[in-house]
């Protein structure tokens, strides 16, 4: 167990600077306070620097998952602080600024927003580092439980408070389903590792307990992706939370439920098809079932839509059905290479979504209306190039990416999932997710148009003006940049990611902690 | 030295492009014009420079590598096809400047820097030799033209232009599963992924039947909703008629080539064996759009939406042609794309400037202008009768090979011992019916340049020439636009020789492609090169 410290240190770093974080954030001294948003940025980039240097687990059935998808998460995690930074207590802040009252360690909620942020990020990487059911199951519940409060109290309405108890909830079904369904892998399969699993497997093939088991932690993971039938929430909660804590809820829990359910792939194998390379029927085919509902539920739910938000939040859902194809198609059979490898394609996308995603909500966070609630309604967003250029092409941006428009950093990740849903021979879920990318391509058309076409509202409409953070443009900015900058530098993307998906080929070692257990 | 030309003549319209969006707005169209015509320039050079003697060869080659896990490079490489319709590209590129010169006043610099854009897409298309490049530009046309009809166009611009984009949207994306599918089963062939047209062109033949046939279902989904083919063509007639003019140029001009172009190039290319199997089929939908559009034009009063409807008419020919796979066939075929390029282009110039004046294009409102307006009406005839094939004109050639083409496209024919006869599933029935579309075609262009140019001079009510700030007749900045095409319709229709000449290599090798037997290779990744039949490079 201690030997796995080893792998440990960017999280580690995260939670030293969480429990800094919680104490500075009680200072009474304005200053103090405000270093809570640049410790938080400091534990990341030393986050992100140890991962690019972190070793991959030999013993782990996917190998170099941990770098990548560490320092992917420090990245995004950085652009999403930016964006997070001024959330909750500007108000509060404001009125000691004026006199009004005098600062309450009990009234600030700054400290606990920054430490949950940091807290879920560790969370979040804990469970890229996950070696069996029961510290997967732990990683997942540490990058869940702070996103619940953050959401309660993103914003001082009601609609916050009613978003975070309708996620708290059905969180915790989600994870009820993946605990009960761990509990029946165990009974499956006598072990808790993945290794361990993997080696039982290998040697028993597949019993209907296991089976069954994957199946119903599958449901239950897909709460977190935001997957049908586990999807209604996303709309409410997003819509109801402030935009950059949504920007947080459609990256973070989504790469861990990914991350989740490659683990648990990896576990059984993509050796049952006739070519040896599908998952199991049943797993297969509840993977497949869900994808293709998802895109299509979460692409046409989206068209009617007024509220950007909302727009987004089936947006999220859909992307997560387009992921969903490369982790049927699997691992392929070239170790390395990008092209067949479906789980590199996921973890790619993971990267391009993570930006482009980021960026449409930063606009948002990046506006509000003259009366202080937050920018969300298509009007609001009218004629934004025209009024705020930098913000307006920011969004166009990132909608033509989130539609897949060649050549830019969207298209790239939806090529890559036609690759290899393509090479292990999956056509049909490849027409629907061409027939969905059209759909899509109705509702990203708005957010084009709107912003960029269409004339500045008219003066009877309450027109948007900047938020006072002045971090959340960049945010905007940095997103809308990437998605087309790193299309041009997209090569050590793929290599890393490439690598990243592989798996350990089946003579691994299994792992020494097996003995112990 | 001559590699750069082909990268210098697709991003000098950007950097134009770049410059027009931060001009200010009076300067933009100037700009725009000198951009349009500097562009030209390295075209030109490609022509001159061209190696006619090897002109199925795909010359001016350069290429740098992009994403080589997904096999992608910016490769590039013309022949003499691909080098024609550059041509006809960069020649319509001023022409719609000069076009729109006083149409667009409001928001200039926005519609002539996407003007630009498109230029540079659509050179891309026709020069790309990576698939996935292709595929890139092939798609990036759409947002260009999606802004030129939904900012610029008339009343219906918002259904217009979304109906457009997803449209081809969609079909695009089902036409780049078979292509990626093509790339899919040639490396397996290769053991490496490649995303080169020619060496996937010659692992492509390797598909089993049933495999090549879904491959073509999948690229028709793209291809054919560009032509667009009966009964993919609804969203054409509202694109035009919702367009601006340049806009309406370009798409009739250029963009619906590249649907043709698409089944030439890759169609044709890869799975040539389908193609001829699945001809009949096609041929007949080809044959109900010449047939069922031109009876539609018969009835129309709105000028542009006949002309729109027309281009469905015309271009089911230059389908027609493809599918025969002879050479006549195919020879027509090409020049059909770069004469319908020439003389609908033109005539929705023509259109434009009617419009610019009267601001009507119904055939009830406007009538008898050749009394008012006599350079305007020499044109207008001058470019319909091109339209309609006349002898000694541009669509005459082109329309007469493709038909000739279909003709003698049958086996049967070949069994019988008929001189001239190719192998093919097409054959004289064939060619007859489409045979009654050109006189389906003579008959709703001439009633409406007997309505409009002909007869009692009729105008809308109220109108006055002064108003328009335009000449009653044309200026002489709408004549500079008009003349190069109508000296192109005149030297293709006269000298047809050289340009056929040109294209007859490339075309032959693409015939030679259905003779191609597919050879029974198991799939295999060792020593899978020797399996090739090198040498056997199609388009």
């Amino acid at each position: 167990m201690i030997e796995r410290l080893t792998y440990l240190w960017p999280e580690l770093s995260l939670f030293v600077a969480t429990c800094v974080v919680m104490v500075l954030g009680l200072s009474p001294s304005k200053e103090t306070r405000r270093l809570c948003a640049w410790v938080s940025a400091v534990a990341l980039l030393v986050a992100g620097g140890l991962a690019i240097n972190a070793p991959g687990d030999p013993s782990a059935l996917l190998p170099n998952l941990m770098p990548f998808t560490k320092l992917l998460v420090a990245m995004v995690g950085l652009v999403l602080l930016m964006l997070l930074a001024g959330t909750v207590d500007r108000e509060y802040e404001a009125d000691i600024l004026a006199g009004r009252t005098t600062f309450n360690a009990l009234r600030s909620n700054r400290a606990e927003f920054y430490s949950f942020f940091l807290f879920s990020l560790t969370g979040l990487m804990l469970c890229t580092s996950a070696e069996s059911l029961i510290w997967l199951f732990l990683a997942l519940e540490l990058t869940s439980l702070p996103t619940y409060i953050m959401v309660t109290i993103s914003t001082r309405g009601t609609r916050s408070q009613e978003a975070g108890v309708k996620y708290f909830f059905l969180g915790a079904l989600g994870a009820a389903f993946f605990l009960y369904g761990f509990a029946l892998i165990y009974g499956g399969t006598g072990a808790t590792h993945f290794s361990d699993i993997a080696a039982s497997v290998r040697a028993n093939g597949m019993n209907p307990i296991l089976t069954l088991g994957m199946l119903i932690s599958l449901i239950g993971v897909f709460f977190k992706i935001a997957a049908v039938p586990m999807h209604f929430y996303t709309p409410d909660v997003y819509q109801g939370a402030a935009s950059s804590v949504s920007a947080f809820l459609a990256f973070v829990p989504k790469t861990a439920g990914f991350v989740a359910i490659m683990t648990l792939c990896a576990a059984i194998g993509w050796e049952y098809g006739p070519h040896g390379e599908n998952l199991p029927e049943a797993v297969r085919l509840l993977l497949w079932i869900t994808a293709a509902l998802t895109m299509t539920v979460g692409n046409t739910l989206a068209l009617r839509q007024r509220s950007v938000k909302r727009i987004l939040a089936y947006s999220s859902i859909a992307h997560s059905g387009y992921m969903l194809v490369g982790v049927i198609a699997g691992p392929g059979d070239t170790p390395g290479a990008f092209s067949t490898n479906g789980l590199a394609a996921v973890l790619f996308y993971l990267l391009c979504y993570g930006f482009m995603n980021v960026g449409a909500f930063a606009v948002l966070a990046a506006l509000r209306r003259p009366d202080g609630s937050e920018a969300d309604d298509l009007d609001d967003i009218r004629g934004l190039c025209q009024t705020h250029p930098v913000l307006g092409w920011s969004m166009v941006l990132c909608a033509l990416s989130l539609l897949g428009m060649p050549p830019l950093l969207g298209f790239m990740g939806k090529l890559g999932l036609f690759y290899t849903a393509v090479n292990a021979g999956e056509i049909a879920i490849i027409i629907v997710l061409g027939v969905n990318s059209a759909i899509a391509a109705c509702y990203y058309l708005r957010l084009v148009v709107t912003p960029y076409l269409e004339r500045p509202a008219e003066a009877d409409v309450l027109a948007v003006e900047p938020a006072r953070v002045v971090s959340r443009p960049v945010a905007a900015v940095i997103s809308a940049a990437s998605v087309v900058v790193l299309v041009f530098a997209i090569q050590p993307l793929l290599s890393a990611s490439g690598e990243a998906g592989a798996v350990a080929p089946p003579s691994a070692a299994p792992s020494a902690d097996a003995a112990v257990d | 030295m001559n590699s750069v030309l082909i990268p210098v003549s697709l991003a000098l319209p950007v950097v134009f492009a770049l410059l027009v969006a931060f001009m200010p707005a009076e300067r933009a169209r100037g700009t725009a014009l000198v951009g349009m015509l500097l562009s030209a320039v390295p075209v030109l050079g490609l022509l001159f420079l061209f190696d006619y003697s090897r002109a199925a060869e795909f010359q001016f080659a350069a290429s740098v590598e992009w994403a080589p896990q997904l096999g992608l490079s910016l490769s590039v490489g013309i022949d003499s096809v691909a080098l024609l319709l550059i041509a006809l590209t960069a020649l319509l590129g001023p022409v719609c400047v000069l076009g729109s010169w006083t149409a667009i006043t409001d928001r200039p610099r926005l519609f002539y820097s996407w003007l630009l854009v498109m230029q540079t897409a659509m050179i891309g298309v026709f020069a790309a030799r990576d698939l996935v490049f292709f595929y890139m530009c092939f798609e990036f046309t759409l947002l260009p033209m999606f802004v030129l009809i939904g900012v610029f166009g008339s009343t219906n611009r918002k259904i217009a232009s979304i109906k457009f984009f997803l449209y081809t949207f969609t079909g695009s994306l089902i036409a780049l599963a078979g292509l990626v599918y093509v790339a899919w089963s040639a490396s397996g062939h290769y053991g490496r992924w490649t995303l080169d047209i020619g060496e996937l062109a010659a692992a492509a033949r390797l598909m089993s039947p049933t495999e090549q046939g879904l491959v073509l279902a999948a690229m028709l989904a793209g291809f054919a909703v560009k032509v667009p083919l009966f009964p993919l063509h609804t969203w054409l007639p509202l694109a035009h008629t919702e367009a601006p003019t340049a806009g309406s140029v370009i798409l009739a001009g250029v963009l619906l080539k590249l649907g043709t172009y698409g089944i030439y190039r890759f169609v044709l290319g890869f799975v040539p064996m389908a193609m001829v199997e699945h001809a009949p089929f096609l041929a007949v939908l080809a044959i109900i759009g010449i047939i069922y559009a031109g009876l539609i034009c018969w009835v129309q009063t709105d000028v542009k939406k006949l002309v729109a409807y027309s281009s469905v008419s015309h271009l089911g020919f230059c389908v027609l042609g493809l599918l025969a796979v002879n050479t006549t066939g195919l020879s027509g075929s090409v020049m059909y794309m770069l004469s319908h390029g020439l003389s609908t282009g033109a005539l929705f110039l023509m259109i434009g400037f009617m419009y610019e004046r009267y601001h009507t294009r119904d055939m009830g409102q406007v009538q008898g202008l050749a009394s008012k307006m006599p350079v305007w009406s020499s044109f207008m005839v001058f470019f319909v009768l091109a339209s309609v094939g006349l002898p000694g004109l541009n669509g005459f050639v082109s329309e007469f090979l493709c038909l000739i083409g279909a003709f003698q496209s049958s086996s049967e024919l070949v069994a019988a011992g008929h001189p001239g006869a190719t192998a093919g599933a097409l054959g004289p029935w064939y060619a007859a019916v489409a045979g009654v579309g050109m006189v389906v075609a003579a008959m709703y262009l001439l009633i409406m340049v007997g309505k409009v140019v002909w007869g009692e001079l009729v105008e809308p009510a109220g109108h006055d020439d002064a108003h328009t700030g335009l000449p009653v007749d044309l200026s002489a900045r709408e004549i500079a636009a008009l003349l190069p095409l109508a000296a192109g319709c005149l030297i293709f229709g006269l000298f047809p020789q050289p340009l056929l000449g040109a294209i007859e290599a490339p075309v032959n090798v693409a015939v030679r492609s259905i003779e191609f037997e597919p050879v029974d290779v198991p799939h295999t990744t060792e020593h899978a090169e020797a399996d090739l039949q090198v040498g056997e490079v199609a388009p």
